[in-house]
């Protein structure tokens, strides 16, 4: 089942440096299989994320592209399958022909390479904007505070907050708060940034300025896959656009050939309920 | 599907048979509709502006995609112009007939307490700061101090193996919470005082084998106040580890996925993370046990230990004023619940940091509010007329700051 042909395009990064475009944050996805008791959520999906590409995966919901998302950082696990960031698994060590579990400690030190958006945001209400930033690489990675600081400021003014960093999460706009959220995925420095539906918890007003800067991101290089329901989004940013349904993906390509010609009936079928709408007003 | 005949305004009718306002009848809005069943209608999407004329809301009117809503066509009643309005807030008569009924009954109290002499206030005032009674409070603030953090620090161990991962912790913190929870606090005072009995020594060593690294005999090790602390922390834990457990089930899960997702490690995950996010249902629930706790410690009378119940029956029991001592005891109950009361009111306010977006004033800032000098009006959008100058429309819209008055 998990036979590994798909080799390690690029040597693992260590982490400390800044990724440069296109070595590091590799994904490869081989015969996914995870079922929440007796529904079958993903029934085997097979798909390779190039480094430094941006792939956006669409489909209507229940399909199990946010599950798939949240399998590739191991917040959930595969029953089984095989997940493999830059030709290494996140959550299991393989030996012979067995995925053994990690351990949870070896787990979370993988996790800092790879950042998560979620929906809801998630900031941790009780800390400022800046502790927000500066909590997992102080205590994740080991970073001085004041090395901490500088790098959440920096990030902070990246995303237009820089005079927010002292104010709790409450007390800004969700747009404002899913930017603090993608400053605290990138305080890690990570490989590769997981989005999962970034935009789906705000004001239609909100949402481009959150958008900008995924945009933004998608320009230095870092490896990013967007799980999101922005049709406009998708065929502007995309490198790779994948259209999932009912726990398979459909199809995929780039972005003229997905939203341009599409090959297959399910895939025509939702993307005229999607995009008609969006670009009829 | 309704069909608009475009006919030209006909004798006005409202839908309910009124008579249509005449003034609403006004050409932007005024188009007659004929549904399925036959009747007139007709649609009004005007909206009244101050000055009373019709506001139309063009073309909605005419694609038929209204309904047919009777209330449309009630007649609404014209403004004044904004700028006289003012709020009159509800008046509550029945309040001060309470208040009074209330401060009747409270001087009624007040002034049997200090009229009836068998209250013995003269006795009461010479036991309260005597100091057999200041040791017996000072031991009680010591078992409580202890009790309270070995309980607390406990169980928050015991709520982590509830909720953790492995069947094996969740089994033994179940089991801990169960056992102390149903017996009596009484018996286990007792068990622990009595242990010696049951258990002449104590040893820490290899079961089953003559290793010994440590013995010692049970009545030495476990003294009165050994017991008292061991009842009391271990009875403390099993309530403080539910109450804690409770807490952590209240924090949002996406909060420990965000954490687990930036590689935050577990322990960090609860205490920077999880509990301070907690803290916020644990406290009311947390002080109702740390009170509980000062008046629950009086039950180690049993083991004769001289807290400050135990020594005010030692001194009524010698000098039989019964009532006046129970007072005493009961009067340092009630200091040290005053003082945790406002500890709570503190605490609870620092750890509501973030979750509302403005702290409210405490009692003590906005007493100093009221006391300064030229506070602010009670309606600080309507100034007060006799103050208001020439100047003052500008002003209006800002927030009037202290200085600004006079």
């Amino acid at each position: 089942m998990s036979t590994l042909e798909t080799a390690p395009a690029a040597a693992p990064d260590t982490g400390n440096a800044e990724p440069g475009k296109g070595t590091v944050g590799r994904v490869d996805i081989v015969n996914a299989h995870k079922s929440f008791g007796h529904v079958e959520v993903l029934k085997g999906v097979d798909l390779t994320v190039r480094p430094g590409e941006v792939t956006v995966i669409v489909g209507p919901s229940g399909s199990g592209k946010s599950t798939l998302l949240r399998t590739i950082n191991h917040l959930e696990t595969l029953n089984s399958g095989y997940i493999a960031i830059d030709g290494e698994p996140v959550g299991y060590r393989l030996k012979g022909n067995r995925l053994l579990e990690r351990k949870e400690k070896d787990i979370l030190a993988k996790r800092t390479g790879i950042g998560f958006v979620f929906q809801n945001f998630n900031l941790f209400p009780h800390l400022t904007v800046l502790e927000n930033v500066t909590e997992a690489p102080i205590v994740a990675q080991g970073r001085s505070r004041e090395a901490a600081t500088a790098k959440a400021r920096e990030l902070l003014d990246r995303v237009g907050l820089a005079d927010k960093a002292q104010a709790y999460p409450r007390q800004l706009s969700g747009g404002q708060q899913q930017r603090v959220a993608i400053a605290r995925a990138l305080a890690l420095e990570p490989r590769l940034v997981l989005f999962d539906e970034p935009t789906s918890a705000l004001d239609p007003e909100l949402v481009n300025e959150v958008l900008d800067v995924i945009r933004d991101l998608a320009r230095t290089g870092t490896t990013l896959i967007v799980v999101t329901h922005e049709m406009g989004f998708a065929r502007d940013v995309a490198d790779t656009v994948v259209f999932m349904d009912q726990g398979r993906i459909v199809e995929s390509g780039t972005p003229a050939q997905l939203f341009g010609n599409p090959q297959q009936e399910r895939t025509r079928a939702f993307l005229s309920k999607v995009i008609e709408p969006a670009f009829n007003i | 599907m309704s069909v608009i005949t475009n006919t030209p305004a006909g004798p006005p009718e409202g839908v309910l048979g009124q008579p249509a306002e005449p003034r609403k009848a006004a050409p932007a809005t005024g188009l007659p509709a004929t549904f399925d069943d036959g009747t007139e209608h007709r649609h009004s999407l005007g909206l009244l502006t101050a000055d009373g004329t019709a506001d139309g809301i063009t073309g909605g009117a005419t694609d038929g995609t209204t309904d047919g809503g009777g209330a449309a066509d009630s007649p609404v009643p014209a403004l004044p112009a904004g700028a006289d309005l003012r709020v009159v807030p509800a008046r509550h008569p029945w309040r001060w007939v309470g208040t009074a009924l209330v401060t009747l009954l409270v001087a009624g109290i007040a002034y049997s307490l200090a009229t009836n002499p068998r209250w013995e206030w003269g006795v009461v005032a010479q036991w309260f700061t005597a100091q057999s009674v200041v040791n017996g409070l000072l031991e009680t603030l010591k078992l409580t101090v202890i009790a309270g953090t070995l309980g607390f620090v406990l169980g928050f161990v015991l709520a982590l193996m509830r909720l953790s991962a492995s069947p094996l912790l969740v089994g033994v913190a179940w089991t801990f919470s169960w056992i102390f929870r149903s017996t009596p606090l009484l018996v286990q005072l007792l068990l622990w005082y009595n242990l010696g009995y049951l258990y002449e020594k104590i040893s820490l060593g290899i079961p089953f084998t003559d290793v010994r690294f440590f013995e010692a005999s049970t009545t030495t090790l476990i003294s009165q106040f050994a017991a008292a602390v061991l009842g009391l922390s271990l009875n403390q834990a099993a309530y403080s580890a539910e109450i804690i457990r409770g807490g952590i089930l209240s924090v949002d899960a996406g909060q420990l996925e965000a954490a687990a997702a930036l590689g935050i490690p577990a322990w960090r995950r609860n205490t920077r993370i999880v509990l301070p996010q907690a803290m916020r249902a644990i406290l009311p629930n947390a002080f109702n046990e740390i009170i509980g706790l000062v008046k629950g410690t009086s039950v180690v009378y049993v083991l004769a230990y001289s807290e400050l119940f135990y020594t005010v029956q030692v001194i009524y029991n010698r000098t039989q004023q019964v009532l006046p001592l129970l007072l005493v005891a009961t009067l340092w109950y009630v200091v040290i619940t005053s003082v945790l009361s406002v500890a709570q009111y503190y605490i609870e306010r620092h750890y509501s940091r973030g979750s509302v977006r403005n702290l409210p004033p405490t009692p003590w800032q906005r007493i100093r509010a009221n006391l300064a000098p030229g506070r602010r009006p009670a309606h600080p959008a309507a100034p007060n007329p006799t103050t208001a100058s020439p100047a003052a429309p500008q002003a209006a819209g800002q927030e009037i700051t202290r200085k600004d008055l006079p």
